[in-house]
């Protein structure tokens, strides 16, 4: 998003590592008394993207909200930089971690420069500094600030409202950034471009970043792991090529689309898929090529269509490696079941 | 026509007394509504947090709202006798139902996202009811102020009855001498004192309401 060579007004907090010990949340609802968030242990290293994905009712809100406390458990620890959340308290450690929802949020009777400047208000920032940080987080997502500091959230498009949303949690550079399908109420192209830059934003700056979804592809192209929840278990935690290629059991099958040999396609990365390059291969310059980041789905089309035997892929534009039908085939079959939930 | 110009003749002549009854009428509204907003806008939050709580304090505001402001007035003369003191706490109690009911109102129906967006960034408790609640709630409030001073305005006619005087002292005088013109000159002023604090409340309602989250 924007310009990224320009020194921060902010120094990035380090990412944060977060650690759930056997966590479970119960809300009292009476007779029917499931637990939301079931004995669940994983470890999110910092700088990790996570996706927490599985069907609504699945645990999935809960066990984010666990991080920040806006829950807390019912059973277990959950360790923040190996503090167990329980010893901090909810406001301040809040202040130190990003959160975004669904809606946005946005206070409406502030300005996007207001919303913005909340939490380095909280921690008490000077003007000065609030406002070379507001004008820097609004370049950073896109929003030129000298057009956009002065409105109001319902004067913006859904997308805007979501960007200033993403911008607002930022602000004070927080260790880790928690997302509630943020991008669960835009337009298709806009949500494309924002999950574009989101993974941008978040090489750039490197915190921990916990996501939440119930989109497969969304989690397929964010996530450095996927966390697959169901009735309030994770039933695996592992690398999209793995949860796709490999998912735990059935369940996890479905949602991947174990059945819908392109749908699959569809989400396994090419850098997954491709052979690397030997020492001394020689690249022909007439071969069809294609750059990462791709997903094996329009590769094959490719081949297809120009049958040729090969395509080159290049990172940064080296050719360093290639994909040919022989490495699709090897991605096509699921191994159902192979991995058991980590 | 003539009647209105022998009203105002009227006014004229009186001036002094008719002076002193609008400042009275004023004086008992208004205080009767800075009381209430005291009494009343707590209760209406506190009513807004929810459980059982809102249940009774609603309740009992509706209870008192079934009761005629003229009744009020007269159970409280055996205890407070007569005077400004019975007519004063009636109207009041007046104002409570709007000022409670449109603050609770108001305060819940700030949405929800925003109010966890806040909760979700570090605001404690205190600042988000300050810092987000209460300025979006805020227009709500003002219109329940509204509603309020103008029913006390209306209703502090009846102060006349418990000899707390104001401008309900010319109606009553006029309808007991059936003299017209005392009478108009009393339901007149009322009228159009209602009138004008409604006008100012709506403008100070439009003032109030915070940029962004205006009507289109």
């Amino acid at each position: 998003m924007g310009d990224q060579g320009q020194a921060l007004s902010a120094a990035p907090n380090a990412a944060t590592e977060i650690r759930f010990d056997n966590v479970s949340k119960q809300f009292d609802r009476g007779e029917e008394s499931r637990p939301a968030v079931s004995d669940v242990s994983l470890t999110i290293e910092p700088g990790e993207l996570v996706v927490l994905i599985g069907p609504s009712g699945c645990g999935k809100t809960t066990l984010l909200k666990l991080i920040n406390r806006l829950y807390d458990p019912t059973g277990g620890v959950i360790y923040i930089d190996g503090t167990p959340s329980q010893q901090l308290a909810g406001p301040e450690l809040r202040r130190h971690m990003g959160y975004v929802i669904q809606q946005g949020g946005l206070f409406p009777h502030y300005s996007v420069a207001d919303n913005v400047a909340v939490v380095p208000g909280l921690l008490g920032w000077d003007k000065a500094r609030t406002r070379t940080r507001v004008d820097e987080l609004l370049d950073l997502v896109g929003l030129p600030p000298a057009e956009y500091r002065n409105r109001y959230p319902s004067q913006l498009s859904g997308g805007q409202q979501q960007r200033v949303g993403i911008a607002r949690a930022i602000a004070a550079s927080p260790g880790t950034l928690l997302m509630d399908e943020p991008f669960g109420a835009l337009d298709a192209i806009t949500r494309g471009r924002l999950q574009e830059e989101l993974r941008e934003l978040h090489d750039q700056l490197g915190q921990t970043v916990v996501f939440v979804t119930h989109d497969i592809d969304e989690a397929a192209l964010l996530a450095d792991r996927i966390a697959v929840m169901r009735e309030g278990k994770v039933v695996q935690y592992d690398t999209p090529a793995n949860v796709i290629m490999r998912p735990a059991d059935r369940f996890v099958a479905e949602l991947v689309g174990a059945d819908d040999l392109l749908r699959r396609l569809s989400l396994v990365s090419v850098a997954v898929a491709m052979t690397a390059l030997a020492p001394g291969d020689s690249v022909d310059g007439n071969e069809p090529t294609v750059d990462l980041p791709m997903r094996v789905r329009p590769v094959l089309s490719m081949l297809l269509e120009s049958g040729a035997p090969r395509v080159i892929v290049r990172d940064g534009g080296a050719p360093v490696g290639y994909l040919d039908l022989a490495a699709i085939q090897a991605v096509s079959v699921p191994q159902i079941g192979e991995v058991g939930p980590s | 026509m003539d009647l209105l110009a022998e009203t105002w003749a009227y006014v004229s002549e009186n001036g002094e007394r008719f002076q002193h009854a609008v400042l009275v009428h004023l004086g008992l509204s208004f205080g009767a509504l800075a009381i209430a907003m005291l009494i009343f806008i707590p209760l209406g939050v506190l009513a807004s947090m929810g459980g059982k709580l809102t249940a009774s304090i609603v309740g009992a505001v509706a209870a008192v709202r079934v009761i005629p402001s003229l009744a009020v007035i007269l159970l409280l003369l055996p205890v407070f006798g007569l005077g400004w003191r019975p007519a004063l706490i009636a109207l009041t109690l007046l104002a409570g139902p709007p000022l409670v009911i449109n603050t609770d109102i108001g305060l819940r129906g700030v949405d929800a996202a925003t109010l966890e967006a806040a909760t979700g960034l570090g605001l404690t408790d205190a600042q988000r009811f300050w810092r987000v609640k209460a300025p979006l709630a805020l227009p709500v409030i003002v219109t329940g102020v509204r509603s309020a001073a103008v029913e006390v305005i209306g209703s502090a006619t009846l102060a006349a009855f418990v000899g707390a005087g104001g401008l309900g002292e010319f109606i009553t005088s006029g309808i007991t001498l059936l003299d017209e013109r005392m009478l108009l000159a009393g339901a007149i002023a009322v009228i159009a004192l209602a009138l004008l604090t409604e006008w100012s409340l709506a403008r100070l309602e439009v003032r109030l309401t915070p940029p962004g989250t205006a009507q289109a």
